[in-house]
């Protein structure tokens, strides 16, 4: 993932130590200065993201990473951003909570990371991918919708991804100089009159004008940008809703569940905000069952049972507390369904 | 009149939005040094001025140069995400004494222990002035404020912080200065600290901080007057004036 930051045309890192996402922080520290980039390990996670989105307002491509409780910690920092308009791609290795939890792989900060985290008005792209593949193809994507809708972005990873080996091929480097301009950017007031990166409109009416405008941006992002993967649903009956490690683990329940004559689907979405309602709300009336599967205590079920309301059933099966479920206990939960 | 000189302006780095401080405040004058030292310095076209929470937050509405608004206390991590990225830009904060001594002590040392090349103009007025007059770090002893009727209790809420003594301790920074504004001579020699500090990041040496010591004379319930001599009489016994730090 840090590679593939590089290769996005990141050019400032800051980082703060943390299990299990340390190996960025490492390859930043000995990467990203090769190529030009700004590398600090900041004294806090505060810091980190205050550094962002002092990076970020110069206008290059910034990224910061951590692991749930850093996370709480980058809360005010990204809320800033997003109130400023600064791009910028954080990435969460989440591990089980709350509190100080343990360094197993889960998923509850998907509240966290899709409702808000931080206080105001604001919304942040969050990106949840199952392979190590798509963690590259999906932080190459993060820098992207973060320049181009100027918001905040979160790869929304986990332990299991942060600690896997796995062979993939790295895409072509992206020439940060080629990138298009930013032209509200900090640079000097050289020719031009000042540009202000500010999060703070004392006016109720200019806060309200300004928020608005933000609103219709979010309202793009839905309309343009929600990516999920369907697998096996065209003839399913029941179907399984699972994100980032736990949608991997489905792939394998969907084969297992089919040579046992279940017709069994799978719908992995990518965009964890913008979340994909509609195709949920579609395949709703095709299926009997829509069987959500997450590492928590059932977080991103409510967002499926948004999408579905009455039109199936919607039970949920999570493991909590670091607990990965394996595909035999995936595949229970789908039985106890069907019969 | 064809022969007159014009021998006071507003300096050129000030746009023409009126400032916001209080009558007789001395936020008033660190703004228009610092704009005066921008124009000496020729490095409106550089400069970057990241305000604070705090009296002076829209005070990129008053410089004639890029600004941005950085969390309570986080001023000095957001400078240096700017600095590191775009070296050739001078990249200042302004912060008064909860921004920079209370939430955000981590951010300000650890700037300065690494030697960040930024210039940090910290306004030391002893109190929480945009929030109605609350204790701050740097209240002295005695001194009664909104959220300490009796005054401050050591015993209590311990002793005001010396910042600038704090901060040279450390080995990187090159210039650590603490000045007041209380009359014309000091106003002189704060001037001259500010353009030194400014100095130093021009010539790309390294990390400055500047302690100003300010009145409020609104939340500390005096005249400006007043106020200036309780800084001569009394503020200066708890905060020495002088320079910590001035390396070569």
């Amino acid at each position: 993932m840090a590679e593939a930051a590089i290769r996005a045309g990141c050019r400032a890192y800051f980082g703060y130590p943390i299990t299990p996402q340390n190996e960025i922080l490492e390859y930043m520290a000995g990467h990203i200065p090769a190529v030009g980039g700004a590398f600090i390990q900041a004294e806090s996670e505060i810091a980190a993201i205050n550094m962002c989105y002092g990076a970020s307002a110069a206008g290059v491509r910034t990224m910061t990473s951590s692991s749930s409780p850093g996370i709480s910690l980058k809360m005010e920092g990204i809320s800033y951003l997003a109130g400023a308009d600064l791009p910028c791609v954080i990435i969460n290795v989440a591990r089980g909570g709350p509190g100080l939890g343990n360094i197993a792989p889960a998923q509850g900060d998907y509240f966290q990371a899709t409702k808000g985290g931080g206080h105001g008005d604001y919304r942040m792209i969050v990106l949840g991918p199952a392979t190590i593949a798509e963690a590259i193809e999906l932080v190459m994507l993060a820098f992207d919708l973060a320049d181009k809708y100027r918001v905040p972005v979160m790869v929304l990873s986990d332990g299991m991804l942060g600690q896997m080996m796995e062979p993939i091929m790295l895409p072509e480097p992206v020439d940060p100089t080629l990138l298009p301009a930013k032209p509200w950017a900090l640079s000097g007031a050289r020719g031009r009159d000042p540009n202000v990166v500010t999060s703070y409109f004392i006016d109720p009416g200019d806060l309200n004008r300004i928020n608005t405008q933000r609103q219709s941006r979010y309202h793009q992002i839905e309309e343009n940008e929600i990516r999920y993967r369907e697998t096996e649903t065209s003839d399913a009956t029941i179907i399984i809703v699972a994100y980032g490690a736990v949608a991997r683990i489905a792939r394998t329940v969907v084969v297992m569940a089919r040579s046992q004559g279940i017709k069994l689907g799978l719908v992995q979405p990518i965009t964890l905000w913008p979340f994909p309602y509609a195709p949920l709300r579609a395949l709703s009336s095709q299926v009997n069952t829509i069987l959500t599967v997450e590492m928590s205590a059932g977080q991103m079920v409510e967002d499926v049972r948004l999408a579905v309301a009455d039109r199936a059933k919607t039970p949920f099966y999570g493991e909590l507390g670091g607990l990965v479920p394996t595909p035999k206990d995936i595949l229970r939960e789908v039985k106890r369904n069907v019969s | 009149m064809d022969n007159m000189v014009k021998v006071f302006e507003r300096p050129r780095s000030l746009t023409d939005a009126q400032f916001s401080y209080c009558p007789g405040c001395h936020h008033g004058l660190v703004t228009r040094i610092i704009a005066h030292t921008i124009d000496e310095l020729g490095i409106q076209d550089r400069a970057v001025v990241v305000t604070p929470v705090g009296c002076s937050v829209i005070m990129y509405e008053w410089f004639r140069c890029d600004g941005i608004q950085a969390a309570h206390g986080r001023a000095c991590a957001v400078a240096t995400g700017i600095k590191r990225v775009n070296p050739n830009l001078i990249v200042f904060t302004y912060q008064g004494d909860g921004d920079l001594a209370a939430i955000g002590t981590a951010e300000s040392i650890h700037a300065a222990n690494r030697g960040e090349n930024i210039t940090v103009v910290f306004i030391n007025n002893q109190i929480y002035g945009m929030t109605g007059g609350q204790m701050a770090p740097t209240t002295v002893v005695g001194q009664r404020t909104t959220s300490c009727p009796n005054g401050r209790n050591a015993q209590i809420a311990g002793y005001p912080i010396r910042f600038a003594e704090v901060i040279a301790q450390l080995d990187a920074p090159v210039y650590v200065t603490r000045q007041a504004l209380y009359d014309q001579k000091r106003i002189m020699a704060a001037s001259r600290a500010i353009k030194k500090a400014f100095q130093c990041q021009v010539e790309g040496r390294g990390y400055s901080l500047v302690e100003i010591l300010t009145n409020c004379p609104t939340n500390w319930r005096m005249s400006p007057v007043e106020a200036n001599s309780h800084l001569m009489n009394e503020v200066i016994r708890t905060f020495p004036l002088g320079d910590f730090v001035d390396r070569d």
